[in-house]
Formats: structure tokens, C-alpha cells, sequence
């Protein structure tokens, strides 16, 4: 045979000297993606707010104050006869059944690392310092007040808690059980996933929205919000995992045909490993994508839930019972800023979406 | 032939995928992929398997690493210290041992290599595996391997993708001598890459066997391919062997003649060429439903009814030559070899030149 001279043109080290990776190279095609990069930068901030919320949150959560209910936004001066100044307030008096009035006889200047009511920063340090605050009788209302006079902006933060880690704890339980049992169904085949699928079946086809109504209301009204909140989230993987395994178990049955673990195989490599090391990590492309797409409906869930009484109980917060408080149009007209946590859902909603779809687009692998 | 000359022995192998109907699966019949194949594979040879698409050829070569169980049949490996294993029937620990002697090449290089794992994680697995080594020496023999199939080793940090085509089936390769194979299975290991490249990938193989005494097994269904590089060729058709002989009598003297249309459908390099072909009438029968004779017998131009009723055994032409062959008529025809065919051509390529003169006259 007639020896070719020719040599492959060998590849020179990369331009930028910069290794590749994949991971690193769809995020800078993630950030490329303006309205995702936004949108990241949107959810990170909500999450942080909704950690930090004891100290960014001037009052604690359930501090009623009864003569201020249904209270405006606190209107914030930052001018005086002088001109401008460092912001204060003035307090309130009640004119009338819901009515307020502002004393403008004194000032009180917004102190910041205001000590108020002790919390635990990040659930471990016990402290009294909150970012800002004012004087008594002066109230910081940033975000109005609800009918029984507690603080909306202050709940808001707290409620986001349950909303923003409802989510992507039941994304999380939901991922793991789609990628294990969709992961052996695909695998092993045969009478194991047809077990498998029957199941997905019978679960996908119960009307999922009437299953959380007939589970969340025999749940006993006195049980902490936390165990409640535990179980809202039990509850909505249990519906959501069927549709991931199916598309899991599709997924994984295209993989292991490719040749790449044909190839493993005969190198006498484990089920475990090759599960493990070359089907599931194709996988997880997706369950990112589904993820950032599927908290929306977690959130929503959470606050439909909520909205109608079956979900976080008073007096704990979350978005979903402190919209309830806005039901009637007359509430709606007359102290619209009882609406802020709806508004916070969408916010919450879109900006996952929109990330969503970046992280789509940016793990395209045609999209390059 | 003396026996410790053969290390690999399939006998009566067999492959049926059941057809399965109706809600309760039932078995209706059966795609023969493989329908009863032996031949065996001396030490250090390469022998070709050839063929056209969906005869089997692959389905054999998987059913040999047991990526795939067989049927039935037997797949027996001898190994250097004498010892036999039938890889069908063994256990997982003794099929594990194994797999570092039987390795693999596999067609396509872009999707044999996972697009997730770094060059130096591909053709570590292998060691990885079979828990081989410190990851230090791993590295090492990564580095060596890549030099060795022509690759830099600073290249080993870099991703499938980042490669061509040629490049993606050198690191294919390295990765199957990483445990230092005797046996290498390769299944169309070039008909996915350009025409340049293949000569250079072919090059690297027969080095490679040269220097470490490897024993190929080359799928292909390219006859001009498998012509190069084998010392024997095995041609199937309809998952059944028609012939086997070594390459040069294959090549000028085919006996079945399937093996002659193989060798009149190998393109020619002269775009001017008029080749005649030996074309084969109608298209493969369904391997579920295979003639009641002869497999070819409703295509051969050759066929009488002895070919339509009863099927023509494999048998061997004469007592040394190592001809083996399904036809009926195997010593009656005289069929055409390559270079006949060539010839032929040329022959008849005149008649027409001369035919045109008249006409012009």
C-alpha cells in the first residue's frame, strides 16, 4: 500500500490560550443573550432580597400595627424649606376608617442600621439591626400596610422566602426522581419501563390542580407552615415528575444507542458508569432548560394555592395569601397597593422565563 | 493449519431479532441478521468481512465482543497462554478480562467519541475501567498512545469537536489500544471519512499491526478497502457467508457470484471509464422472509431451480486452498475476476470504438 505523506493540519493551541470548557462556553453564550442576562441579574437580586430579608425589612413580619391598617406607602421627603435634605417622614394620624393624615410638625429622619425587633441574620446570628427605620410614632410603610396593619414591603420579603424556594425545591425533587426513574425505564427497557410508563400514565392523567385541592385540604389546619410548605412541595413533584421521566426516558433511549456508549460497554464498563458518565450528562441539558421553565409553575401553583386558603396559612406570609387579602374590587380601587405581591409573582414569573429561554438557546447545540 | 495459529473461532453463530405484534408482543417472526455464520481467525491476520448494508456483517462483529447477545452459535477465544474461552458463554468477571484483549473501532468517529469528555478522559476510560494504573500513569500512556496514533499530546485537554473527522478516528483508535488489545474489531472504521483520509487512517492501521502484532477484523462494504488491508476476506450476503478466501483469489478468481457483482460494483478512478457492471436484478430480499433456496437465487443471472430449492452449503473448494464457498455451481462458472473485468471492459470499449468507426463510415 502506498504510504500517505500528507500530515493533518494539526490544531494550534486556541486563539485566546484560554482552555475550552463546555460548561464555560454556553455561558458566554447565556451572557450574550441580553434579556436572559437581565433577567438572570433580576432573579439573583430576588433571591438575595428574600435571604437577607430580616435585615433589609424595617419591621418582623407579623408586627400588626392596629392603628395603621390599610395604610399608604409612606410618602419619603427629601425636601424642605432649605431644599433638598437627608430623607425623613412625618407620622400619621387616622382621620378616619382607613384615613391618614400626616403631622407635619416634626421630622423624623430615616436612620439606617436601624435597631428594631431581633431576628436571626441568615437563620444563625441573633441581631437588632435592620437596614433602616424610623422613630416612633413616625412608621416606614414602604409598600403600604394590609388590613390588619403589618407591614407589606416587610412581608413581601419574607413571603418570597416560601414563593422563590417552593420553586426550586420542587424543581429539585422533581428532577431527581425524572432523571432516576426515567433514567432506568430508558435504560433497561423492556417489562421495567413498560412497569415505569404505565405509572407516568396513571399519574399524568390525574387532574393535577383537583388533586392538590383534595390533598391540601385534608392536611390538618394546625400544622406548621414549615411542615405545610414541606408537603406543598412533596406534593407538586409528585404530579411533576411523570412528565420529566417520560421525556428523561425518551431522551436516555436515543443516548444509549450512540456509538460513544456502545463503545463503552465494550470496554467492560459499569451500567453505573455509563449511566453516569456519558447518558446522563447529555441529559442534563435538558433538565436545566426544563427547570428554569418549570419554577414559574411551581410559584404559581404555591400561590394559587395560597390565594384560596389551602396553602401557607396566615399569619405566615407568602405572595399567594397576601394577594387573597385583595379580592374584593372595592379593596382593589381603594388600596391598590395590596396588588405589590401579585406584581412580585410576575416579576418572579417572567424573569424566569426569559431565563429560561436563554438557557434553551444558549444549550442549542444548532444554535451555534 | 496448526491450531495455536487460530485465536478466534465462531462456529454456527446466530442472531435473530424477534418481530414483535399487537398489545401483547407477540413474537411473529424473526429479522435473520446473522443466520448461522462460522469461520475462524488466525493470529495476527487481518481478515475483511464485506458486504452490502443490513447483511450482517456488523451484527457479527458485535455478537464477537457480545455487545449484543447472540442466538445461538459459538464465539471461541484462545488465548496466547492456550487457554479457550467461549465469550458467549462466559461470566461477567471472565467477559471483563477479556474485553482488554477484543477492542473495537467504531464507524463514525464524531459520535464514538462523547462530545462531554475531554480527549485525555476518552482514551483514559478504557484504563479507568479496568482500573488500571495511577492517574499520573494513566496520563502518561494517554500521552503516548496520542503520539503514537500521530496526535500531539498537548492536544489531549482539547474536545471531540475541536478535531476532524481523520483526527476523531486516530483518538477512536487510541483508545482501543490503550489496554493493549490482540484482537481489534474494526467496524467500518473509515467509510465515514473523506477519501484522503482513509489511505492515511489504512497507513496507521497496518503500522500498528506490524509493530504489535494486532489481529484485525475489518468490517466493510467497500471491497477496493478491505483489498489493501486483509489477507483474507469473508463476503456475506442476507446474513449468511457466500465466500471466503484469501484476498488475491477473491479478487481474480471469485467463485459465487455475488462476490463477482461486489468486485464489478468497486468505482473506478477514470471518470472516463465505461465499466460494465455485473448488475444484480431486484433489491435484498426481507430478512425476515429469506428465499426458500439460495439466498441470491432470485437475483443471480446463474440461478437454475436446484438454486431455488435447495440452499447450497458452505464448502471448501479444495483441500488447500482455503476457498470456501455457498454456490451450487462453484466449479461449473467462470466468473469474472477484477482484472477480468477490467479487461472486459477495455475489450469492449474497443467493440464499441469500432462499432462507431462503421457507423461514421
Amino acid at each position: 500500500m502506498v504510504q500517505v505523506k500528507i500530515k493533518e493540519g494539526m490544531n494550534k493551541e486556541s486563539s485566546n490560550g484560554v482552555e475550552y470548557s463546555f460548561w464555560r462556553d454556553k455561558l458566554s453564550s447565556l451572557a450574550k443573550h441580553k434579556m436572559a442576562t437581565i433577567a438572570a441579574v433580576i432573579i439573583l437580586a430576588l433571591y438575595l432580597m428574600v435571604i437577607l430579608a430580616g435585615f433589609l425589612a424595617p419591621y418582623h413580619p407579623n408586627q400588626a400595627f392596629k392603628n395603621h391598617f390599610f395604610h399608604p406607602p409612606t410618602k419619603i421627603h427629601i425636601k424642605d424649606a432649605n431644599g433638598l435634605t437627608w430623607p425623613y417622614v412625618y407620622a400619621t394620624k387616622a382621620t378616619g376608617w382607613a384615613k391618614y393624615q400626616e403631622d407635619k410638625s416634626k421630622k423624623y429622619p430615616i436612620k439606617l442600621l436601624y435597631q428594631d425587633s431581633e431576628y436571626r441574620f441568615l437563620k444563625l446570628i441573633p441581631t437588632t439591626i435592620h437596614l433602616v427605620g424610623v422613630d416612633e410614632p413616625a412608621h416606614l410603610f414602604l409598600m403600604g400596610t394590609d388590613n390588619y396593619g403589618r407591614d407589606i414591603f416587610t412581608r413581601i420579603l419574607f413571603g418570597g422566602r416560601v414563593s422563590m424556594f417552593l420553586g426550586f425545591a420542587g424543581i429539585l425533587i422533581t428532577s431527581i426522581f425524572g432523571l432516576l426513574i426515567g433514567g432506568v425505564a430508558g435504560y433497561y427497557g423492556g417489562w421495567i419501563d413498560s412497569l415505569l410508563m404505565r405509572i407516568v400514565e396513571v399519574i399524568l392523567s390525574i387532574p393535577s390542580f383537583y388533586l392538590l385541592l383534595a390533598l391540601a385540604a385534608v392536611l390538618p389546619i394546625k400544622l406548621s407552615s414549615a411542615f405545610r410548605f414541606f408537603l406543598i412541595i412533596l406534593i407538586l413533584s409528585f404530579i411533576g415528575w411523570a412528565g420529566m421521566a417520560r421525556v428523561i426516558r425518551g431522551m436516555v433511549m436515543s443516548i444509549k444507542d450512540q456509538d460513544y456508549v456502545v463503545a463503552a460497554k465494550s470496554l467492560g464498563a459499569s451500567d453505573l458508569r455509563i449511566i453516569w458518565k456519558h447518558i446522563l450528562p447529555t441529559a442534563t441539558t435538558y433538565v436545566i432548560v426544563r427547570a428554569t421553565l418549570a419554577i414559574p409553575g411551581y410559584i404559581l401553583m404555591e400561590s394559587g394555592l395560597s390565594f384560596i386558603g389551602l396553602g401557607i396559612q396566615q399569619p405566615d406570609a407568602s405572595w399567594g395569601n397576601m394577594l387573597s387579602s385583595a379580592q374584593s374590587i372595592t379593596k382593589i380601587t381603594s388600596f391598590p397597593w395590596l396588588l405589590i405581591p401579585g406584581l412580585m409573582i410576575f416579576i418572579a414569573i417572567l424573569s424566569f422565563n426569559l431565563l429560561g429561554d436563554g438557557v434553551r438557546d444558549a444549550l442549542d447545540p444548532k444554535n451555534e | 493449519m496448526k491450531n495455536n495459529d487460530i485465536i478466534l473461532e465462531v462456529e454456527n453463530l446466530k442472531k435473530y431479532f424477534p418481530i414483535k405484534k399487537g398489545l401483547l408482543k407477540k413474537v411473529v417472526g424473526n429479522v435473520k441478521a446473522v443466520d448461522g455464520v462460522s469461520f475462524s481467525v488466525k493470529r495476527g491476520e487481518t481478515i475483511g468481512i464485506v458486504g452490502e448494508s443490513g447483511c450482517g456483517k456488523s451484527t457479527t462483529g458485535a455478537c464477537l465482543l457480545k455487545l449484543t447477545t447472540p442466538t445461538a452459535g459459538s464465539v471461541k477465544y484462545y488465548k496466547a497462554d492456550g487457554e479457550v474461552i467461549d465469550i458467549l458463554t462466559a461470566d461477567d468477571a471472565t467477559l471483563n478480562e477479556l474485553r482488554r484483549d477484543i477492542q473495537m473501532i467504531f464507524q463514525d468517529p464524531s459520535s464514538s467519541l462523547n462530545p462531554r469528555m475531554s480527549v485525555r478522559d476518552i482514551v483514559a476510560e478504557p484504563l479507568r475501567v479496568q482500573k488500571i494504573g495511577t492517574k499520573a500513569e494513566r496520563t502518561e500512556r494517554v500521552r503516548q498512545l496520542l503520539r503514537r496514533v500521530g496526535l500531539s499530546d498537548y492536544q489531549m485537554n482539547r474536545y471531540p469537536h475541536e478535531f476532524s473527522g481523520g483526527q476523531k478516528q486516530r483518538i477512536g483508535i487510541a483508545r482501543a489500544l490503550a489496554l493493549n488489545p490482540k484482537i481489534i474489531v474494526c467496524d467500518e472504521p473509515v467509510s465515514a471519512l473523506d477519501v484522503s483520509v482513509q489511505a492515511q487512517v489504512l497507513n496507521l492501521l497496518s503500522d500498528l499491526q506490524k509493530e504489535l502484532g494486532l489481529t484485525y477484523l475489518f468490517i466493510a462494504h467497500n471491497l477496493g478497502v478491505v483489498e489493501h488491508i486483509s489477507d483474507r476476506v469473508i463476503v456475506m450476503y442476507l446474513g449468511k457467508i457466500v465466500e471466503i478466501a484469501k484476498s488475491d483469489d477473491l479478487y481474480q478468481k471469485p467463485l459465487h457470484p455475488y462476490t463477482e457483482a461486489l468486485l464489478g460494483s468497486i468505482p473506478e478512478g477514470d471518470p472516463r471509464s465505461k465499466k460494465k457492471r455485473v448488475r444484480l436484478e431486484g433489491s435484498v430480499p426481507d430478512p425476515s422472509n429469506p428465499p426458500k433456496g439460495c439466498n441470491l437465487a432470485p437475483r443471480c443471472p446463474y440461478a437454475y431451480d436446484i438454486c431455488r430449492n435447495e440452499e447450497p452449503p458452505l464448502r471448501k473448494m479444495d483441500e488447500d486452498s482455503e476457498h470456501y464457498v455457498a454456490c451450487h455451481f462453484a466449479k461449473e462458472l467462470r466468473l469474472y475476476g477484477y482484472d477480468d473485468l477490467i479487461k472486459k471492459m477495455e475489450d469492449d470499449d474497443k467493440v464499441d470504438d469500432n462499432k462507431k468507426d462503421e457507423d461514421n463510415k
